[in-house]
């Protein structure tokens, strides 16, 4: 099957057309872009129908480099399908946003965006590790550009630091890739970057944390998870509304998808140390992100944090490593995807017709732009997460699941007593649920009631057709996602239930009792003894590693 | 049962929100108000069917329906019951009275939003908001587990913000439209919680599953700390009905709400979504009926409440604010009787209070309507002759809130007090008088009802007109789309008493409570019955303070405002300036809770982010990147022979620790020990591993530590020795990985127990 390769690699195969094109014929070159992002679209959804959610689908298997055992495997479960379909579906919306918007470089920006999109695609579907970072930096360098040459005054501020902060992360993650690649070969003498085989790879609990360490700080950076966060409010206030769109829309998601995909199910001693700290730092990027948010004064700012607090529940959610939890972390990244892209393209409207960002400007707005009015009230309402909209779901089951966290696959150290316990933990992150319709219907009423005294704003036109169509597909999917999760659910859950037992499986061959570095047999399904092995963790990770005193 | 469309009921009015906020700008404005109207009218009449059949179903008959085939939220657990969440809907006798308020009186409120609204350039989407809400009531209460009721209490919050911002471009209208969706949404908090918690014990949150006695058990004796889950989860659940249903002390968002129009504020601010939270409590009686404790809390609140919003409505002069305290005080008195287990009468007086309040908000609306939108009751007066109808209906509504015989707010709030009365109070924590207590405070409000809903009445219709005369001039009786509406409510107020006869005037004659009995018996202590004589005193006891409030208000504003109303107001200058500024309360929020946490958000926002984070961790490392980077110059000098001892070293490093990783890991060992035998299990190799050539193998040396001395180097990580003596012995391996001639050791003391027969040792 080669229409995974194709959906990823069309976008590409685009950008290189538009160099045959003189840059002057900037109508082609914004069609031709439109068109390969909106096609690409189309073949992404044919990846669903079909589709069996636990394993991996229209596998693509191509050697690259034979002798260092790298291979172009690409594959979607799952778990991937819709977040690919997210790239596709924010992509055609994000170049139509910027239609009139950017006029500089047009040829460029065209290019830049899908060669974006190809990594992003790319870095969704890979299998084998070393593609994955392949993609993973090559979608950093498109994103630093559209920051860096389309943005505002602060660009190359922002740009350097967005570039800077995610480098960091990265380099670590390949130390722990190259880690991974050797002592695989050390325990089968085949050098492999295959992450079905390095899954299998068994390390001693302390090289699982330190890998785990390695591969969470480049996606924690990513998600941005307190304290890891700065870079990304000068980065989307600098960023064009594109950019902005998929920074937020799809960039975050990376780290989540990348926790979920690559860091949790390798590492699972690892995790069991960790996820109550990630909880903490989760949990404080959730209330500190509304709050900070709720003091802002540029829109775009606003939303910037508004992400922190839920890219907080989504980790949230991943942490709590049960079905419900992570089921809610995949269907809140879709939501934050759709919500938040959503908002930044309506302050992309505004900024359009006022070039200003900051909230006193604005004011009244809801008298002359009926049209836009209900389109941003519908975003800020699924941002808010209200029952019916693509919030929701998502944040509902993260609750519900961390609720009851850590109950379902093992114990926790009590660092604050009573404190920790994680119906209190979940209590606390359910504040957000308040401090979300907080700051944001603030910024609702801000820029669109109240009396409309400021003579700029008093003829302000309302949507165009093309706006239209930008919006459209935007509120269709957030009521989808709100009304009729099942959709989506259908295919995560069954992939999300796999992960979680293939991770217990794993976790159960308790790490130490044998010899490092090894391999997992291959194709164990998940066996009736995993129960036994959720309470064999029980036991075990009060003192993580505690048969391993000789190695000290 | 299963093939009535139940789900067309919220489906209907939704489909007239969708058309009217779509496309409702370009339809003429009678076709608007009418698609709005039809709308609630055939649910309403979908409704009664609906009814009707659940009459012919007999006791226990419900019917069921869903939006939807399979889940609407579903997780699949490997440990634990997964989460199955459907798109159901349950209209059973408590949800069909329910659906039976919605719609009649909403279609009531519809129809008289057609004049009052008439002029309103905003009427499509002022008829599609009120659809919405309709749809989202009407889910709220058909919802068949929590989370579909969740759906529609968010809703119903929703369309509530939007509407009293409705006319949003006066700053406060938007304010006060915040506000309520906000501390609803503090209130929603302890929804969810509960939700979780509920949950938590009993893997499911449909009604019905809830009720089951293993879900009931696994609540009553699964503990936190040392509170039981479903004492816990149902004061959560109460703190979401506080929010919604403006109890203290989250009642601040309604008085506020009356930006909105006026006949919102008779749909949602009175007759349907302030009492979803009086509903949720019914609906989860079972639950909330487990612990006494957290009955008495919201009796207590309600108590509370209804005493506490009674005395600011006396001083109160918009009329809409008046009806906004008289509202809040009113849900007091419905959380008293689901409080002291008086369920089925807190209902009632929701049905009735839906009747009576809404016309009383609709009679305000008249009365503005002809006023220009004057709102201060003291500078209205004399109206009785102008308006009429307008003027019979209020008195009947008047009569009725303040609980007249034959008037409906007798027999509920008679049901209620009586239920105080007679609460049984064996409450730790709790006074064993909290029973009569919570009666008397609640006679107080209800005298105080009397008289503040008196003193409007005789303000704006009794003495003379006290505003502009110009205006007095144009006023005017409402068209028949308004009067309409106010007469058939005032029906309703005055008959649907009837429905609830107390036992000790006619025996069986409550209907009400019989027809509510099989949703409501089961789990719950029987609703308490006084003897017959005790229970006329208290009949006649509540008609006394009643009529008392009555000529109380009479002799001080019958004839516009006595000089000695004045003089009280006058003569308890501090008190009656507290009550008048409404005790304070939204004052203090702000500055207990908003202020300080802003501050708390900046602080986050300037020194976290901007300087500790920013400034000193991401700048500061930059910096020290930067003096690295300095320093490093030393080393690209482009003088080649440094750069070659570069390489050379750094290569001897590369290949030192890659070569001593291999050997250093071999080392660690396990031993097993058996009486005198031991084996020593060396970690090596994965035994998954492929085999080096020969000459590659790590090579192992173990040494026993009893003077043995150590073997021979061997291919295999396993040692085996026998000991002759018992004792501490210290094991040694030695590893040598002959690739690079690196070596590493370990050794670890083994306390031998046993000392053998026969002696045979040796390493094998």
């Amino acid at each position: 099957m080669t229409l995974l390769a194709i959906v990823t690699l069309l976008p590409l195969i685009g950008a290189i057309a538009l160099l045959a094109i003189p840059a002057e014929e900037e109508g082609l070159h914004r069609g031709i872009g439109f068109a390969v992002a909106l096609g690409t679209f189309f073949l992404s959804l044919l990846l669903v129908p079909g589709l069996t959610p636990a394993q991996w689908n229209s596998v693509v298997d191509w050697t690259w480099v034979g002798a260092l055992g790298i291979h172009f495997k690409l594959g979607v479960d799952g778990i991937s399908v819709f977040l690919v379909i997210l790239t596709t579906f924010l992509m055609p919306i994000a170049m139509l946003s910027s239609w009139r918007s950017v006029q500089k470089k047009v040829r460029e920006y065209m290019i830049t965006l899908l060669i974006l999109e190809t990594g992003m695609i790319g870095a969704f579907v890979a299998l084998d590790l070393f593609v994955f970072y392949v993609f993973w930096e090559v979608m950093l360098i498109p994103m630093y550009l559209l920051i860096g040459i389309w943005g505002g005054d602060r660009r190359i501020y922002a740009s350097i630091k967005f570039v800077l902060y995610t480098m960091v992360g990265s380099l670590l993650m390949i130390v722990a890739i190259l880690y991974l690649y050797v002592q695989h070969h050390e325990a089968t003498q085949v050098w492999s970057f295959d992450y079905d085989e390095l899954r299998r790879l068994v390390l001693s609990p302390r090289e699982q944390l330190f890998c785990f360490l390695a591969f969470a700080s480049a996606f924690c950076i990513k998600v941005p998870l307190f304290p890891f966060h700065t870079w990304l409010p000068d980065a989307h206030v600098e960023a064009p509304t594109a950019g902005s769109v998929i920074l937020a829309g799809v960039l975050l998601k990376f780290g989540t998808y990348g926790l979920l995909r690559f860091a949790m199910p390798m590492f699972p001693s690892a995790v069991a140390m960790c996820a109550p700290y990630l909880t903490i730092l989760a949990v404080i990027g959730i209330v500190y992100g509304s709050l900070v948010a709720w003091v802002q004064t540029d829109v775009k700012k606003l939303i910037a944090y508004s992400s922190v607090a839920h890219l907080g529940f989504v980790v949230l959610g991943l942490m709590a490593w049960n079905g419900r939890g992570v089921d809610g972390a995949m269907l809140t990244m879709l939501a934050h995807g759709i919500s938040t892209g959503g908002l930044f393209l309506a302050i992309g409207v505004l900024y359009e017709r006022r070039h200003t960002r900051r909230l006193d400007e604005f004011g009244g707005i809801a008298a002359v732009m009926p049209k836009f009015t209900a389109v941003f009230l519908i975003v800020t309402l699924a941002s808010v997460g209200l029952p019916g909209l693509s919030g929701f779901p998502g944040e509902f089951l993260i609750l519900l699941g961390s609720f009851d966290s850590w109950r379902t696959w093992g114990g926790m150290p009590h660092m604050f007593g009573f404190g920790s316990h994680p119906k209190i933990i979940a209590s606390v992150a359910a504040t957000g649920v308040i401090l979300g319709a907080v700051y944001l219907l603030w910024m609702f009423q801000k820029v669109m009631f109240g009396p409309n005294n400021n003579p700029k704003n008093k003829q302000l036109p309302d949507l165009s057709a093309r706006e239209i169509a930008v919006f459209v597909p935007i509120v269709i999917a957030a009521f989808w996602l709100g009304l009729y999760p099942a959709t989506f659910l259908a295919r995560i859950d069954p992939a999300v239930t796999q992960t979680l037992a293939q991770f217990r499986q794993k976790a159960a061959d308790a790490p130490g009792k044998g010899y490092t570095p090894r391999m997992l047999a291959r194709d164990s399904a998940p066996s009736a003894t995993s129960a036994t092995a959720i309470g064999a963790m029980d036991g075990d990770h009060g003192q993580p590693g505690h048969d391993h005193g000789s190695h000290r | 049962m299963d093939e009535f469309p139940l789900y067309l009921i919220p489906l209907l009015p939704l489909c007239g929100a969708a058309i009217n906020l779509l496309f409702g700008r370009h339809l003429p404005r009678a076709a608007v108000a009418a698609i709005g109207c039809t709308a609630v009218a055939m649910a309403a009449v979908l409704a009664w069917k609906a009814f009707a059949l659940l009459e012919h179903a007999g006791p226990s008959g419900v019917l069921t329906a869903s939006f939807f085939e399979g889940d609407w939220i579903y997780a699949t657990e490997a440990s634990g019951p997964s989460l199955h969440i459907g798109a159901g809907l349950l209209f059973d006798r408590l949800s069909g009275v329910m659906v039976l308020v919605i719609t009649t009186v909403g279609f009531l409120i519809h129809l008289y939003s057609t004049a009052y609204m008439e002029d309103d350039p905003g009427l499509a989407r002022y008829f599609g908001y009120l659809n919405l809400f309709t749809g989202a009531m009407l889910i709220l209460v058909l919802g068949d587990s929590l989370p579909v009721t969740f759906v529609g209490w968010e809703g119903v919050g929703l369309c509530s913000y939007l509407l009293i911002g409705f006319w949003f471009d006066k700053e406060q209208n938007a304010y006060a439209g915040r506000k309520a969706f906000i501390v609803n949404r503090i209130g929603d908090f302890g929804f969810l919680l509960g939700m979780f918690l509920l949950f938590s014990a009993t893997s499911t949150l449909k009604y019905s599953e809830l009720g089951a006695a293993d879900s009931m058990g696994a609540l009553q004796h699964a503990f936190l700390g040392k509170w039981s889950f479903a004492a816990i989860a149902s004061l959560l659940l109460f703190v979401g009905a506080t929010g919604k249903s403006a109890q203290l002390p989250l009642y601040v968002w309604l008085p506020d709400a009356m930006a909105g129009p006026t006949p919102v504020s008779a749909l949602i601010h009175a007759a349907t979504m302030v009492t979803a939270g009086v509903y949720m409590i019914a609906r989860l009686h079972f639950i909330f009926a487990i612990d006494p404790f957290v009955l008495a809390v919201i009796a207590s609140v309600g108590a509370a409440t209804a005493l506490f919003a009674a005395t600011v409505g006396v001083t109160q002069k918009p009329i809409k604010k008046i009806l906004a305290y008289s509202t809040v005080s009113q849900l007091g008195f419905m959380f008293i009787g689901v409080g002291v287990g008086a369920t089925g009468a807190g209902v009632f007086h929701l049905v009735t209070h839906a009747f009576f309040k809404a016309g009383l908000f609709l009679g305000a609306g008249s009365i503005m309507h002809a006023l220009a939108g004057e709102e201060d009751v003291t500078k209205m007066g004399g109206l009785a002759r102008r308006m009429p109808i307008t003027r019979w209906t209020f008195l009947v509504y008047c009569l009725a809130i303040a609980g007249i015989f034959p008037f409906s707010g007798f027999f509920s709030k008679d049901a209620i007090l009586a239920g105080a009365f007679a609460f049984d109070a064996d409450v730790p924590g709790f006074p064993h008088w909290l029973g009569f207590a919570i009666y008397a405070v609640g006679l107080c409000a209800a005298f105080l009802t009397a008289f503040y809903m008196f003193r409007a009445y005789w303000l704006v219709f009794g003495g003379k007109f006290r505003g502009d005369p110009h205006t007095f001039d144009h006023a005017h009786e409402s068209p028949p789309a308004m009067t309409v509406p106010l007469v058939a409510l005032a029906v309703g107020s005055a008959l649907l008493g009837l429905l609830g006869i107390p036992e000790a005037m006619i025996a069986h004659a409550n209907l009400f409570e019989e027809w509510l009995a099989p949703v409501l018996a089961s789990g719950h202590a029987e609703s308490p019955h006084l003897s017959a004589g005790l229970e006329w005193g208290l009949m006649l006891c509540a008609s006394g303070v009643a009529l008392g409030g009555i000529f109380l208000a009479r002799s001080l504003y019958a004839n516009g405002i006595s000089p000695t109303a004045d003089r009280i107001a006058e003569g308890l200058p501090r008190l009656y300036k507290i009550v008048f500024n409404k005790y304070h309360v939204d004052e203090i929020y702000d500055l207990l809770v908003i202020r300080p946490l802003r501050a708390v958000a900046r602080f986050f926002w300037k020194v976290i982010d901007g300087l500790i984070i920013d400034l000193i961790l991401v700048r500061g490392s930059a910096l020290v990147v930067d003096l690295v980077g300095r320093g490093a110059r030393f080393f690209q000098s482009g003088d080649v022979q440094r750069y070659v001892v570069g390489v050379i070293v750094g290569t001897g490093a590369i290949v030192g620790i890659s070569a001593n990783w291999t050997a250093c890991n071999a080392a660690p060992f396990e031993v097993t020990v058996a009486g005198a035998d031991v084996t020593v299990h060396a970690r090596g190799m994965s035994p998954g591993q492929v085999a080096r050539p020969k000459n590659q193998q790590l090579e192992y040396s173990f040494d026993f530590g009893d003077g043995t001395g150590e073997g021979k180097p061997q291919p295999s990580s396993v040692g085996k020795h026998h000991y002759d003596a018992k004792g501490k012995k210290t094991i040694t391996v030695r590893v040598r990985d002959p690739r690079w001639d690196t070596r590493s050791k370990e050794s670890r003391t083994v306390v031998i127990p046993g000392v053998p027969a026969e002696g045979r040792g040796g390493v094998r």
